[in-house]
């Protein structure tokens, strides 16, 4: 049972039952949806962002495991009010410690809470799960950079004339 | 019902069973410092040491390419290849074995059928009947092909406890249809289907049929003449042998009328520039060097399940069934997916409070090695309406203890996230 409390925090099973930031954004600036084939994980990710290039706000639709929601939940409380470049900063890090290859420095507390999922890495086949809403928010912010907007609707992939270019796949 | 304890002795002689598990190696090894429970046998079994034996013995003292060397190594190698494709047409009650083609997989032996047979002999306008149960990968060859030659896929739709329509079966069978291609057992959710009365029907209306065994042959007998299949494919890593490969069986008249699949070394009679005509079966499917190794290890696999008894197999998988389904089922956040009256080890459910990975999760932890997903059946889930279920799936080597395990690692589960 060790290593699955590691993996199981309390906090993880209470983001699960209630998931913060769960929900469309109809003034959207920026949205992409996830998906894992492997396990069936979906995720749509939404992002506003304001006139100084800060996330104002973020949020989250879609199903799969405990981990995943609990992960995207806990993306939406550190990544709002963040300026992209530091929104950017922290996807680094939480992509770093799930994969294993960095550890969290002991004075560097910048990824704060998000620490709880380090124990994912002793399970490499749910690191996808961990990192799906990560790659998606990561794909919403890159259509800043290319300059696509939403105009103010979250469109779903599905309608876009190239859904490809709209959904990241963890496989 | 029974504690484990208790049923070695109501089950008899079958106390053997334990010998029979002692020659799985795989099988007292260890997770995380607890022993492992291996209830993941649909999508590979392991291998008994008279598999991995034989295999080793054979790279170490007898290995040399097939059908093609003119001196005593490979003289001998062959022999040891065409025996046992002697062996699996007896597993198989085939006629000849020259019905039997060596393949990667079962899913290279659909693959196969559909480039070769189907590209000859489906065309614009014709009918391909599937069911609602099959793996992707009796699917998409079909729609691979369909696609190419604008076919039209017709599906066989499944009940609220996972057994195929038969009446809307009889519905679908018309003059257009040319290919009916159906699972025997179901790998998502277990179903038998009942597929000799689905090849009677098709055999009467001249339609050709293609039977995926991948999840039957290492559990019951098969006999494909008594089924009445035209194709019958499987894979040797679900039956107590290597991965990387299969079996085709083709009846004879149909296997004759398939072009060439592969082409290649070692499947010619004549090659000019111009032109190139091609040996008969099995060897037209067979271009390249084969898996020499892995079939030597399919013979020994054969040998193995010979030994132990088909039917003796299938009665002790269904008694660890029976068990599992009891006590699982009186689990109250437990769903079972699939319940079938004719059914294969296998049990696939949701729980009310937990994805089937976390559920995977919980049991990995405790040493018990299941699936989680769609099971590469994303249809069949859509049909139960579910995006993935947990899947344990038995082997005859499997305990009833390891049976209670799942129950209290399933209980354990349903605690943790009621929180």
């Amino acid at each position: 049972m060790s290593s699955i409390n590691e993996l199981y925090k309390r906090s993880i099973f209470d983001h699960n039952r209630n998931p913060r930031n769960f929900r469309a954004m109809e003034d959207a600036s920026h949205s992409c949806e996830g998906y894992n084939p492997l396990c069936g994980d979906k995720v749509h990710i939404y992002i506003r962002l304001d006139d100084s290039d800060m996330v104002e706000d973020v949020s989250f639709t879609g199903s799969g495991c405990a981990i995943f929601k609990a992960s995207a939940s806990f993306m939406t409380g550190a990544i709002r009010g963040k300026t992209q470049d530091q929104a950017k900063e922290t996807v680094t890090k939480f992509l770093d410690m799930v994969a294993g290859s960095s550890d969290p420095e002991p004075e560097d507390t910048s990824l704060g809470k998000l620490s709880i999922f380090q124990g994912v890495r002793e399970f490499p086949s749910r690191v996808k799960c961990a990192t799906l809403a990560w790659h998606a928010l990561t794909c919403a912010m890159d259509k800043v950079a290319s300059g696509e907007a939403n105009n103010g609707t979250a469109t779903p992939a599905k309608d876009e004339s190239e859904p490809e270019r709209n959904v990241v796949s963890t496989e | 019902m029974a504690k484990a304890s208790e049923m070695n002795t109501i089950t008899g002689k079958d106390v053997d069973f334990s010998r029979i598990r002692n020659q799985f190696p795989v099988l007292f090894s260890s997770v995380r410092g607890l022993p492992l429970a291996y209830l993941d046998n649909a999508a590979t079994t392991q291998k008994p040491w008279a598999v991995i034996n034989r295999m080793s013995e054979f790279d170490s003292a007898e290995y040399a390419t097939v059908r093609r060397g003119a001196y005593r190594l490979a003289e001998q190698a062959t022999q040891g290849f065409e025996d046992v494709r002697g062996k699996v047409a007896l597993f198989l009650k085939a006629n000849s074995p020259e019905e039997i083609v060596f393949t990667s997989g079962a899913t290279m032996g659909v693959n196969l059928v559909a480039a070769s047979w189907g590209r000859k002999f489906i065309g614009e306008g014709d009918e391909i009947i599937l069911s609602h149960l099959e793996h992707h990968a009796n699917i998409l060859p079909w729609q691979m092909l369909a696609q190419e030659k604008g076919a039209v896929i017709k599906v066989i739709p499944v009940n609220d406890i996972g057994e195929l329509d038969m009446e809307e079966f009889d519905r679908l069978l018309s003059n257009r249809t040319k290919l009916v291609a159906v699972t025997h057992v179901s790998n998502s959710i277990g179903t038998i289907n009942p597929v000799q009365a689905i090849c009677a029907k098709a055999r009467a209306a001249g339609v050709v049929t293609l039977v995926d065994g991948a999840q039957a042959a290492p559990h019951m007998n098969i006999d494909v003449r008594k089924i009445g299949c035209d194709f019958y494919v499987l894979s040797a890593h679900k039956m107590y042998g290597p991965s990387g490969l299969g079996v085709l069986y083709g009846r004879k008249e149909t296997l004759e009328r398939t072009p060439p699949f592969l082409t290649g070394g070692d499947m010619i009679e004549r090659v000019t520039f111009e032109k190139s005509t091609f040996v008969k079966p099995p060897h037209r499917f067979e271009a390249g060097t084969p898996a020499v190794t892995q079939v030597i290890g399919l013979g020994a696999a054969i040998d193995f399940l010979n030994s132990v008894g088909m039917e003796r197999i299938e009665r002790q998988e269904k008694k660890l069934l029976d068990y599992a389904t009891e006590l699982v089922s009186r689990i109250e956040t437990v769903s079972i997916i699939g319940n079938a009256r004719h059914k294969a080890a296998i049990i696939s459910f949701t729980l009310a409070d937990a994805h089937p990975h976390d559920v995977a999760t919980i049991l990995d932890s405790e040493g018990i090695a299941v699936r989680a997903g769609h099971h590469c059946a994303q249809p069949t889930m859509d049909r139960f309406c579910v995006a993935a279920t947990t899947r344990a799936s038995f082997s005859f080597y499997n305990t009833f203890e390891e049976v209670e395990r799942l129950v209290e690692g399933i209980k354990q589960a349903t605690d943790l996230f009621r929180g």
